[in-house]
């Protein structure tokens, strides 16, 4: 499949911010929530930024950007509908549970309240979007439930080491020591269900063939001899996306290092050094490290999955 | 509404017989001319007489090749387009209800006036029946030429879609494939006529017929070499040819 960039900034973007809501939710109720008003600003202001400039920039992939607001009406039969739809009206929990936190408009005990509404709704997106791709039986490697476990582990995994970063730059002592215990447990299950992702689509028997793509199965092998038109077509262009094996191979090792065992050792010499400035250092290489390597994981997501559509087209089976 | 209707009217919907087809692409390229002038129109072309022509097309005709373990050989032209599928998963994944498939006569279709453009139709079709068109920014596929089929303002035998009434082989037809006393029916039931990836869950409406089996005794059983291997191979050659290959290799 094409990887987009708007669509891997949206799906980057957007599950680090709804990971931080998620975050400062827990935090609320672990009352380590600092209720200051610069810190509140900037951790809230980045969370809603992540998320709106997600949000924004997957529009900018659509034919028709002006109707985007018509993709909210058919929640009862499609994931993209029911995601957008979640993601507006999570606004409003997560709006309330910003605006307590950070000028106390309210008792904190209702800004729990809201926050988690507001952490149920950020997962609830999270899923509706991973349900986009695991709803696709044209492509196997989305239709799985690691795709589900990916989407819903690696937003708040990368939302847990930005939080630990900005809470270590204000010194929080309680707060960082729970966000660096939550970062941890996150980077590693995020490890761990990103090795059983690669495991299961390396693995999975193949769910379409060239055979039963054209019924001609019971003929032998089937080879495309003659193609319907001599330059790529859309079809190809979005559906037909290849990379060089050795690219994947690379880009995995690239995706492992940087996004999770570089996070992960960094996160747990934060736990050991004393706060100071060698702690923020090692916070901010991980959040870095992160980034990147999330993004290499999202762009893999796409250009390793292979659709029926190529079955037409000279793949074997998909 | 992007949910599927309970059941339709008719089952309108074509069969491809490709034991008839012989590759000529006539079908896609009257259903082009046909889709560029009605409801569908513009049916964009880029650089279309340039370099690198690309376009919008509702019928592709692939050719494919199969060799059974024995090494017999058969080609086979291929004509793919929509399949109406009866759980067509290009609708149900719209999340403008642009995409439809309609109540009485199962024909899916998109609405461009409300599509945004999110290609999330094409990801979900295992077929490769909708074709983005760049230049609306809105996704279009076979409409089983719709505003031909029902036009009163043709003569009777032409309301059928373009790429039927065109193929000079006959290997397209068109009808109602609910009904199990129409003569698409009937073919279907007489050739055992299939569905394209059944695995996929998308029940198509089309059906295809399989090429018939090959006659034996006649023409040996395995196509002339191929000019690669014929290049190495002395088989055959005479005694010169072969004592001067024996010496140089």
């Amino acid at each position: 499949m094409h990887p987009a960039k708007s669509v891997i900034f949206f799906t980057t973007a957007s599950g680090a911010g709804y990971g931080m809501m998620i975050w400062l939710a827990v935090l609320a109720v672990l009352d380590v929530l600092p209720q200051e008003t610069v810190f509140g600003l900037l951790v809230f202001g980045l969370a809603f930024a992540l998320i709106v400039g997600g949000l924004l920039s997957s529009t900018f992939h659509l034919g028709r950007p002006e109707r985007a607001w018509r993709a909210m009406s058919q929640w009862r039969s499609s994931w993209l509908s029911r995601e957008g739809l979640a993601a507006i009206i999570g606004f409003v929990p997560l709006g309330v549970f910003a605006l307590i936190s950070i000028f106390g408009i309210a008792e904190m005990t209702l800004g729990v309240i809201f926050g988690l509404i507001g952490a149920g709704m950020a997962l609830l997106t999270l899923y509706c979007t991973a349900m986009i791709y695991a709803s696709l039986r044209t492509i196997p490697a989305w239709h799985n439930g690691w795709t589900v476990a990916g989407y819903l582990v690696l937003g708040p995994m990368n939302g847990a080491v930005i939080l630990a970063f900005l809470i270590a730059i204000f010194g929080y002592g309680e707060a960082a020591g729970a966000m660096r215990n939550i970062a941890l447990a996150m980077l590693l299950a995020g490890l761990a269900v990103k090795l059983f992702y690669w495991q299961h689509i390396r693995t999975a028997a193949p769910v379409s063939t060239a055979g039963t793509a054209t019924g001609l199965g019971h003929l032998g092998k089937v080879e495309m001899t003659g193609s319907p038109h001599d330059q790529d077509n859309y079809l190809l262009r979005e559906m037909g996306f290849r990379i060089a094996r050795k690219h994947a191979d690379k880009l995995r090792r690239i995706a492992t290092l940087l996004g999770f065992v570089v996070p992960i050792v960094c996160v747990a010499l934060g736990l050991v050094f004393a706060d100071g400035p060698l702690n923020l250092f090692v916070s901010f290489v991980a959040v870095v490290a992160c980034q990147i390597g999330i993004t290499a994981e999202r762009w893999l997501f796409f250009a390793e999955a292979k659709h029926a559509v190529t079955l037409y087209y000279g793949e074997q089976a998909v | 509404m992007t949910s599927l209707p309970e059941t339709t009217a008719k089952k309108l919907g074509l069969v491809v017989d490709l034991d008839i087809c012989v590759g000529c692409h006539a079908c896609a390229v009257n259903c082009k001319e046909w889709n560029a002038s009605a409801k569908s129109a513009p049916l964009t072309d880029y650089d279309p007489y340039g370099k690198k022509p690309d376009g919008v097309w509702f019928n592709r005709i692939h050719t494919y090749e199969t060799t059974d373990d024995a090494g017999h050989g058969q080609t086979v032209h291929f004509p793919r387009s929509c399949l109406h599928c009866e759980d067509a998963p290009c609708v149900t994944v719209c999340p403008t209800g642009a995409s439809y498939k309609r109540e009485e006569d199962g024909i899916v279709l998109v609405n461009e006036d409300i599509c945004i453009g999110c290609k999330l139709c094409s990801w979900a079709c295992p077929y490769g029946a909708r074709e983005y068109d760049e230049n609306e920014g809105v996704m279009k596929k076979c409409t089983l030429c719709v505003d031909k089929i029902y036009n009163e303002n043709l003569p009777e035998e032409s309301r059928v879609p373009a790429c039927v009434s065109t193929c000079p082989a006959g290997a397209r037809s068109f009808g109602d494939l609910g009904d199990p006393e129409s003569e698409v029916s009937k073919l279907v039931a007489a050739r055992g006529g299939y569905d394209l990836m059944p695995e996929q869950g998308t029940k198509p409406v089309n059906k295809y017929l399989s090429p018939r089996p090959r006659q034996d005794g006649r023409g040996g059983d395995k196509a002339p070499r191929m000019l690669a291997s014929a290049d190495e191979s002395t088989e055959g050659a005479g005694l010169i040819a072969r004592w001067v290959d024996k010496i140089l290799s």
